[in-house]
């Protein structure tokens, strides 16, 4: 539970907006941050959320609306912004020719940290990303997880106040997926405001307190992980997959044993509070599906109810 | 006291300025100076012994070398200022593509309080440290080779620093528009390579054909040659030397500030 509302947001939107000649990448959106939260920006590619996060890392000007970070405005305070921030972008933009240690060397740098100071902090950020023992490797052979770790430790060379992850972890194994997110959530429980993007529902319900969902520049719903699986989900979905090319045939069979039935290409979503027993009246109205699974509801249920898309096609 | 609490207030946002891009680009230069060192130094040494000497003993013996200056005399400033140019574009050619797309450093130093303009600045200061360099030992080795017949040439060095700058911060903005390194090669091949030979490094440009002669005169080579030959052979005149800083003053403005609008146009979308 995020503690009591806090005095002023460290980012604050307000009608954002940007446009790339006639493409509207994102449309509106009104978000505020507040100190010490993980949030979030859910939402399919194209959504609008790196647009955004680079307008909040200063790189990228709002084409309309009012931004403000860290209580600046982008436009006219960019460096200052971003001296007190972190970024961890999408792609990689480590120096691959150079070492692990002179890449945040060379990093702390950029921000003006004198030479002792900085080789002290990559010594302590190695560790905390444990790349200890390949300070001295060349980067360019590392693994995409080592990679990844090394630019979440060079974005924290100057001890940012907000620390900005776009797409942490794709393209990543499930088990380097994991051990970003356990480095991760250990910067949250040291009060580090963390604001990622993400794809992944079970992303997004490990690190974040709030998020937003986006779906074409706009936001459409806000909330914490469970408020918002509450609010447009039910407790549990049965899964059913029948021996058949379109599942749309099977929906009139299954009418009324779920509050809401979601088609998808390979099987029919049905949203109930108890899985087992839908399961079972399923069972008693003779029908046969190939398989039949009881889960959670997800962040991915309640991005299909409220776009009618799934999230990663 | 009051100095030392201003500073710990305003040392929290801080920068490292241009200086921390040319830092890097050192840094990457570590790896690979000795193959640097031996391209960009030893190549136009041979050019000096192998035309200077080889080719220099039949045009001394024919025809009593070039407006009575012995040939390898001739063609030293030349390729002193065909060094500088030759060595300012490589460095503000593809090492520009690759910080924006092969190994995108770029990227990571516009995350950072640096801005647009610290990037080109550190990025030409970096490139204007290979021109000195190699300008520099380029011109003692001539001199030990007794080209230089003047003090005045001593100021050589820094005229072809100036003629290799002002070309390659052109060179920066053009590669900083390009989607693929295509136009770089074209670039090199079809501009660098024929001005390095034609500009008045070998031969007066008076021998080239007509029409092409104001071509080799508007090359910021030819003014850099002109300037270096003059200089080192003790010849200058203050208005052609001043003439030839100030057209060459010009190219290095426009191409300051081209770099920066087209490289912010770029990154900053």
């Amino acid at each position: 539970m995020p503690p009591s509302p806090p005095t002023t947001p460290l980012i604050r939107a307000t009608g954002l907006v940007k446009t790339f000649g006639d493409f509207v990448a994102v449309d509106g959106i009104d978000v505020a941050v507040e100190p010490g939260e993980s949030f979030g920006f859910l939402g399919p590619n194209g959504a609008g959320k790196s647009s955004t996060m680079r307008m909040i890392g200063c790189v990228s000007p709002p084409s309309a609306g009012t931004l403000t970070v860290l209580g600046m405005d982008p436009r006219t305070d960019g460096p200052r912004i971003r001296a007190q921030l972190g970024v961890v972008p999408q792609r990689d933009s480590l120096d691959e020719e150079l070492t692990v240690e002179e890449n945040i060397w060379v990093y702390g740098r950029y921000f003006g940290l004198p030479r002792h100071l900085v080789r002290e902090r990559a010594r302590d950020l190695l560790e905390f990303a444990q790349l200890t023992d390949r300070a001295t490797s060349i980067v360019e052979p590392l693994s995409g997880g080592m990679k990844r770790r090394l630019t979440i430790a060079r974005a924290l060379v100057n001890t940012p106040r907000i620390l900005l992850l776009d797409e942490p972890t794709t393209g990543l194994d499930p088990q380097a997926r994991h051990v970003l997110w356990d480095r991760l959530f250990r910067l949250k429980r040291e009060g580090v405001t963390l604001v990622l993007t993400t794809h992944y529902m079970d992303e997004a319900e490990q690190l974040c307190d709030r998020l937003v969902v986006m779906d074409r520049g706009t936001i459409v719903a806000e909330g914490s992980p469970r408020d918002l699986i509450a609010r447009y989900s039910t407790r549990e979905v049965l899964e059913l997959r029948f021996d058949s090319d379109d599942h749309a045939d099977h929906v009139a069979d299954v009418a009324g044993i779920a509050e809401r039935c979601e088609v998808l290409p390979d099987r029919l979503l049905l949203y109930v509070a108890n899985g087992e027993d839908a399961h079972g009246e399923v069972h008693r109205r003779g029908l046969e599906p190939l398989s039949a699974l009881v889960r959670r509801s997800t962040l991915e249920d309640v991005f299909l109810h409220l776009t009618g898309r799934t999230l990663v096609d | 006291m009051t100095a030392t609490a201003e500073r710990t207030t305003t040392a929290t946002p801080t920068t490292g300025g241009w200086r921390a891009v040319t830092a890097h680009l050192l840094m990457q230069y570590r790896r690979i100076w000795l193959g640097s060192v031996i391209s960009s130094f030893l190549t136009p040494l041979l050019y000096l012994a192998g035309m200077g000497f080889g080719l220099g003993m039949l045009v001394d013996r024919s025809a009593g070398g070039i407006d009575g200056v012995p040939y390898l005399a001739f063609i030293a400033p030349g390729v002193l200022a065909a060094t500088a140019l030759q060595v300012g574009a490589g460095e503000s050619t593809f090492p520009v593509m690759a910080a924006m797309k092969w190994v995108p450093i770029y990227f990571g130093m516009l995350a950072s309080p640096l801005r647009v303009r610290d990037v080109v600045r550190g990025h030409h200061a970096f490139v204007l440290l290979r021109v000195a360099t190699s300008s520099v030992v380029f011109l003692a080795v001539a001199a030990a080779l007794g080209t230089v017949r003047s003090w005045w040439g001593l100021l050589a060095a820094p005229m072809a620093m100036l003629g290799g700058m002002a070309f390659a911060t052109c060179t920066y903005a053009y590669a900083a528009r390009l989607d693929n390194d295509r136009g770089l090669t074209m670039l090199l091949r079809f501009v660098v390579t024929p001005m390095s030979l034609f500009a008045g490094t070998f031969f007066p440009i008076e021998q080239l054909p007509g029409w092409l002669q104001p071509v080799a005169w508007a090359t910021p080579l030819w003014h850099a040659v002109d300037a270096c030959r003059a200089l080192m052979l003790g010849t200058a005149t203050p208005g052609a030397v001043l003439g030839h800083v100030a057209y060459l003053g010009l190219w290095l403005v426009i191409g300051s500030v081209a770099s920066e609008r087209v490289l912010r146009r770029r990154l900053v979308t």
